[in-house]
């Protein structure tokens, strides 16, 4: 999987769970400013991405996130 | 409705401030919004579960909070929003405005759908939003949220006395002075294969699906879904702002059996017991009250103890009375509002609703029972019961604006 299927694949979890128009989600985009999404949203994402890329992320590892970049490179990281 | 209820007597009690119903919301399966549940209760009786065909709240979520409310808190939205818009400019210390909605399970759905997660993906997928989906006072926290109501807020899980009780308890904030408005009421949401499987198990469902309460062929509830609220003010204050008023709460009362989880005691004794203390509370004589909404859920049980408790206190064949349950099956915690709804209306419209489905009367019940049509009735002191598994007794008293 290259970097922009991956990143489409993410695409599609963050509209989903968040609700959020595609054109929104951007690697800047920042999750509380940008999207509207608190800390129980962000674990909500991180569920559905844990499902669609088959890897797991350990909740510690979310500290600090505050990007759709950081939380891509954290999935990516996985893979 | 009394604030302090002296010695058993009534020597010593102190009257509370008086309190009238001036906004009314429902959602139920026979209609949404007091006009068509209205038209609904004067309809033809469906069969089957009554499910509410057409929930539809996203005029007050956002498409991503809409997933993480159940569909109780939906029902209880949607049955507040539209009583307190009906009620008008409140106007209201908001640290004054108390809200009680009560529920008999909570979100179900919501528990369910998570159970299915555990089991089939793991705990590490179960929803952060299960916990504040399915706890039974989210429906109250979600009406306080909204409106901004900074009151005593409170959920009364008394199962299908939980409308009633709920209804009495924000009342009571009124009256004993604690607030000056309180939004009362209740929501159910328990369609569901977990909670229908529990009924039927239980052999509380009707095997023919046909609600038909006082029939001598009933065979148990049909099972319904919903929500209803009330606006609850301090009379004065309403009369002040020029607000229209359905009708007066002049008394309540919420008593238990203790007796038996699920029968109720012989010859319906809690019922009496409860009755009586309303009729008390709203210092009126059995005689006084012309019209009964009953509790009449078209089981064997209920029914007969119901009818037998009525002609105790009320002597035979006693007030015109009524089961809207024929109609809107039995909606358990959400029964008692949906009825103080279809009470208010009755006021409203001079017209007592029939109990639908009902074809031969029981023999065994010698009550007056409104039947085939609706009846005219010219407004005078009514009373509300529910009742509920556990034991729970409610009655509520309204009188004319």
């Amino acid at each position: 999987m290259d970097n922009a299927e991956a990143f489409d694949k993410f695409k599609e979890c963050a509209v989903e769970v968040l609700q959020v128009a595609p054109e929104q989600v951007t690697p800047e985009a920042r999750f509380a400013d940008d999207l509207d999404a608190d800390s129980l949203d962000l674990v909500e994402l991180v569920m559905a991405l844990e499902e669609k890329f088959d890897i797991n992320v350990d909740e510690s590892e979310l500290e600090g996130v505050e990007t759709i970049a950081q939380a891509f490179d954290l999935v990516t990281s996985k893979l | 409705m009394l604030a302090v209820q002296g010695s058993p007597d009534g020597g010593g009690s102190i009257p509370g401030r008086r309190v009238v119903i001036t906004g009314i919301g429902v959602i139920a399966p026979c209609g949404t919004g007091a006009d068509e549940f209205w038209s609904g209760l004067l309809g033809p009786a469906p069969t089957g579960p009554r499910r509410v065909e057409h929930l539809d709240a996203t005029g007050l979520y956002g498409p991503k909070d809409i997933r993480r409310v159940d569909r109780f808190t939906q029902f209880a939205a949607v049955a507040a929003a539209e009583a307190v818009k009906d009620a008008g400019a409140i106007d209201a210390d908001p640290d004054r405005v108390g809200v009680v909605m009560g529920t008999g399970i909570g979100g179900l759905e919501t528990f369910e759908a998570q159970m299915h997660v555990l089991i089939e993906k793991g705990e590490r997928r179960v929803s952060p939003f299960l916990v504040p989906m399915m706890m039974g006072n989210r429906a109250a926290a979600d009406v306080s949220m909204r409106h901004g109501f900074r009151g005593p807020c409170e959920a009364t899980v008394t199962a299908c006395a939980a409308g009633t009780h709920s209804i009495a308890n924000a009342a009571r904030l009124v009256a004993t002075g604690r607030c000056d408005v309180a939004v009362g009421g209740s929501a159910e949401a328990a369609i569901t294969p977990l909670g229908v499987a529990g009924f039927s198990n239980m052999t509380a469902l009707s095997s023919s699906g046909i609600s038909r309460p006082f029939d001598v062929r009933r065979d148990g509830f049909v099972i319904g879904e919903g929500g209803g609220a009330l606006v609850l003010e301090e009379r004065e204050r309403a009369q002040a702002r020029g607000a229209h008023i359905y009708a007066e709460v002049l008394g309540a009362a919420n008593t238990a059996d203790a007796y038996d989880v699920v029968a109720p005691a012989p010859e319906g004794r809690g019922a009496v017991a409860c009755m009586l203390q309303a009729l008390a509370d709203a210092q009126l004589r059995p005689e006084d009250v012309t019209h009964i909404n009953a509790h009449g859920t078209s089981t064997p049980l209920n029914d007969e103890a119901e009818a037998t408790a009525v002609v105790t206190v009320f002597g035979a064949p006693g007030p015109a009375l009524t089961s809207i349950k024929g109609i809107t099956g039995h909606s358990l915690a959400a029964s008692g509002s949906l009825e103080a709804v279809a009470l208010a209306l009755t006021y409203e419209h001079g017209l007592i609703p029939p109990t639908a489905g009902l074809e031969e009367l029981d023999p065994k019940v010698e009550i007056d029972v409104v039947r085939d049509g609706p009846r005219p009735w010219t407004p005078g002191p009514a009373m509300s019961n529910s009742f509920g598994f556990g034991g729970h007794n409610g009655a509520l008293v309204f009188g004319p604006a």
